[in-house]
């Protein structure tokens, strides 16, 4: 071992500065005083943010709170193959697929349920990875909050995507 | 490509004669870089004892001992020791087969100390009982709970209401204490939920005054079956689950995952995945530290380092959320590389915070390092020498403080760290001064290495090619049958990684994380073992407080650094 370049962090024992305890304390004290005026006249140094005045910006790959995304008809893209419910670490996808009645082709699946327990969702994105019809993507928003546990099990409805994809909030999902 | 290759070597290996008479047969040299023998259980402890004092393996750390469950063989269980050379680099594997009627193999606690708590797991997960051992009871799971969860037979489902509180305490805590003490004993209950414990960790004390006479700690407040909720799941979907293990530093940990199922698989991360992970663990290492060292200040009474330190690591939380998306469980790795390419802000990102993290820990520097408060809080405070801390097990940042330049990234270097010219900072007292100095010259040297490893960052792919490894492009998916069929095959029947085993282990924040794996050749992992690096630290620490005040136990634990969610998995 004696190859492995070393730095020894050693220090020497308190001198005689070290000792009179006054002069490491200003210039300590000298730190937090130059912290208290550069915040005092400098605002935009201050790291706090006024939360929840104020918020972040988080990047566009943040994992929020799932979409399910539609087609230009308004139905759902998702085809209840279950590669999410089968990729998800978490278990917590529930899916029961059905025919759909209005598919163009013979034999299309739909979801007739599509559950995440919001509680169990551990937000990985392992479903948008496994997603082969970018039905599932996620967005940004994370401030969740709910009043029982029933609640955190949210459906298609609550899910499906609202207005035009430009419009939601997306975070986390293919093609970048 | 089986990793531990089954046939007898042609010639005997070098270490077969060395070792006691008929143990030496069977020693082959796998893949993982380690030397294997076999040996039966009434010879283990004289093979330890050879392979810890011969001149040509000095192998004097015992690095991990696990158990794995084989229900279709005829010794059921076998118990794995993982011994490494500090000096020398040798590496060894031993196994010893043990049937289920007789689950007994002699302590290893006479050799290694380090065989303490590995033993007590081995026992409560496996049921192997360990003869000679000093202390032999459940260290992960409640006293009262009935079975070994990790025997494959054990089915997870079942749920034990677990109520009885007068096994919570160790037997001695009744007992009148030996020796002359100055006053009356007590016992004081130090956590687990307590602000200076950070950390569901409860250590019960017995005092002379305000003296720690003896001591015990009780760990697996957060025990979450890791390892048993692996068995059930793909070799991919672990890595969500490693986030949560040293949750200060998630990113080693899910790299150090996928580097091991790697090793099994016989493949590498594409070179700018490598850099990627380099610059992400140093960064992790840096945030590490500096939670560690933020929050042991706060114990000792400086709390505004620890407003420094957070922002040093809200801002590095920043990068890790423009390039994975998530901020403390990154879930970044996949097994092959990495899940996408980084930003393209990346390079210009990462230089600002190379610009910032040197103020932070410059203005931590001038507020404690001269302070005359923190050093005569800290000197001379929970010494540990370097024999006893290699005894024990230790390694990183706390084995460095004690003198022993043990450094993973220069012992056995992956990633391409071999590339980055860094140095080992070693201090030599041992205390928890030297702790503090040996972490915040590491933090420094992280950065030395970011700023290679981003000068140098290559271009190309960053997730390997192998659509059996790796999930196709998405743009392939949507567009290519072949790639939509790979896409289907990957997540409905995961990584079919060769049968075999190994380990591999990275330098995480706190020291050696080694991840032994087992692979029957199916989808799924066949038994996952984590060595977390803070589990053999910890192990030392009542040993440690004997003597010491109760304020200086908060200290010295704080600058130990033990993290629940890697110590109880």
């Amino acid at each position: 071992m004696s190859s492995v370049p070393t730095v020894n962090v050693d220090r020497p024992p308190e001198n005689l500065a070290e000792r009179t305890y006054l002069i490491p304390i200003f210039k300590g004290l000298g730190v937090t005083l130059r912290h208290f005026l550069r915040n005092l006249f400098g605002q935009k140094d201050i790291a706090t943010i006024q939360y929840p005045e104020t918020k972040r910006q988080y990047s566009e790959r943040l994992r929020g709170k799932h979409i399910l995304t539609t087609k230009e008809d308004g139905s759902l893209r998702c085809v209840a193959c279950y590669m999410c419910e089968t990729a998800c670490p978490a278990e917590c996808i529930h899916i029961v697929a059905e025919e759909d009645p209005e598919a163009t082709v013979e034999w299309e699946k739909k979801p007739a349920v599509y559950e995440i327990d919001l509680l169990r969702c551990v937000f990985c994105g392992y479903c948008v990875d496994a997603c082969p019809k970018e039905a599932i993507i996620m967005s940004r928003e994370h401030e969740m909050a709910f009043v029982t546990r029933e609640e955190a099990i949210v459906g298609i409805e609550d899910l499906r995507q609202k207005g035009p994809i430009e419009d939601e909030d997306l975070g986390y999902r293919p093609y970048y | 490509m089986t990793v531990s290759s089954p046939e007898a070597p042609t010639r005997p290996h070098p270490l077969s004669d060395r070792l006691p008479e008929g143990a030496g047969e069977g020693i082959t040299s796998c893949a993982d870089g380690h030397t294997e023998l076999t040996v039966d259980r009434s010879r283990i402890l004289d093979v330890l004892k050879t392979l810890r004092d011969d001149d040509s393996t000095r192998c004097n750390l015992l690095a991990d001992i696990c158990a794995v469950d084989y229900p279709d063989r005829d010794a059921r269980f076998e118990v794995v020791y993982h011994l490494a050379g500090i000096e020398s680099g040798e590496r060894v594997r031993v196994r010893v087969p043990v049937t289920e009627d007789d689950p007994v193999v002699p302590s290893a606690y006479g050799v290694f100390k380090a065989a303490d708590w590995f033993e007590r797991e081995a026992y409560d997960m496996m049921g192997i009982r360990f003869d000679g051992h000093p202390n032999l009871k459940r260290i992960l799971t409640h006293e009262a709970f009935v079975g070994h969860p990790l025997r494959k037979d054990y089915d997870p489902a079942q749920r034990w209401l677990l109520t009885e509180n007068e096994t919570m305490a160790p037997k001695w805590v009744e007992e009148t204490p030996e020796g002359n003490l100055d006053f009356e004993p007590q016992v004081l209950n130090i956590g687990p939920s307590h602000p200076a414990t950070h950390g569901t960790l409860r250590t019960i004390a017995r005092l002379d005054g305000e003296v720690i006479v003896r001591a015990e700690c009780e760990i697996g407040y957060l025990h979450r079956c890791f390892e048993k909720m692996s068995e059930t799941h793909g070799w991919n979907q672990v890595i969500p689950y490693t986030d949560r293990l040293n949750y200060c530093s998630s990113h080693i940990n899910g790299a150090g995952y996928a580097l091991a199922v790697e090793k099994m698989l016989g493949i590498e991360a594409p070179p700018r995945a490598q850099a990627i992970h380099v610059i992400l663990s140093e960064l992790s290492r840096v945030m590490d530290h500096a939670v560690c060292l933020g929050a042991m200040l706060v114990d000792i009474g400086a709390l505004t380092n620890f407003w420094y330190f957070f922002q040093t690591r809200e801002q590095i939380y920043g990068l890790l959320e423009s390039c994975a998306g998530g901020r403390l469980t990154v879930s970044y790795a996949r097994i092959g590389g990495l899940a996408h390419d980084v930003p393209a802000d990346f390079h210009d990102h990462v230089r600002k915070l190379l610009a910032d993290i040197p103020k932070f820990i410059d203005d931590v520097e001038k507020l404690v390092t001269a302070n005359k408060i923190f050093r005569d809080r800290a000197e001379n405070v929970g010494i540990v020498s370097a024999e006893e801390a290699v005894a024990w097990g230790w390694t990183g940042p706390c084995l460095r403080a004690s003198g022993v330049p043990y450094d993973i990234r220069k012992a056995l270097p992956y990633h391409g760290y071999e590339q980055y010219d860094f140095e080992v900072p070693v201090a030599t007292t041992g205390d928890t001064y030297a702790r503090y100095l040996v972490r915040i010259e590491e933090m420094r040297q992280s950065l030395r290495i970011i700023d290679q490893a981003l000068t140098t960052l290559p271009d190309g792919p960053v997730i390997t090619d192998n659509h059996r490894v790796a999930l196709p492009p998405k743009e392939k998916v949507f567009t290519e049958m072949e790639a939509l069929i790979w896409h289907f095959k990957l997540i409905y029947e995961g990584i079919k990684v060769p049968a075999g085993h190994a380990y591999s282990c990275t330098e995480g924040g706190n020291g050696e994380l080694g991840y032994y794996l087992v692979s029957d050749g199916g989808g799924k992992p066949y038994r996952i073992k984590v060595r977390p690096p803070c589990f053999a630290i910890y192990q030392a620490f009542p040993h440690i407080l004997e003597g010491h005040m109760v304020p200086d136990a908060i200290a010295i634990q704080s600058s130990l650094n033990i993290i629940a969610g890697e110590l109880d998995r």
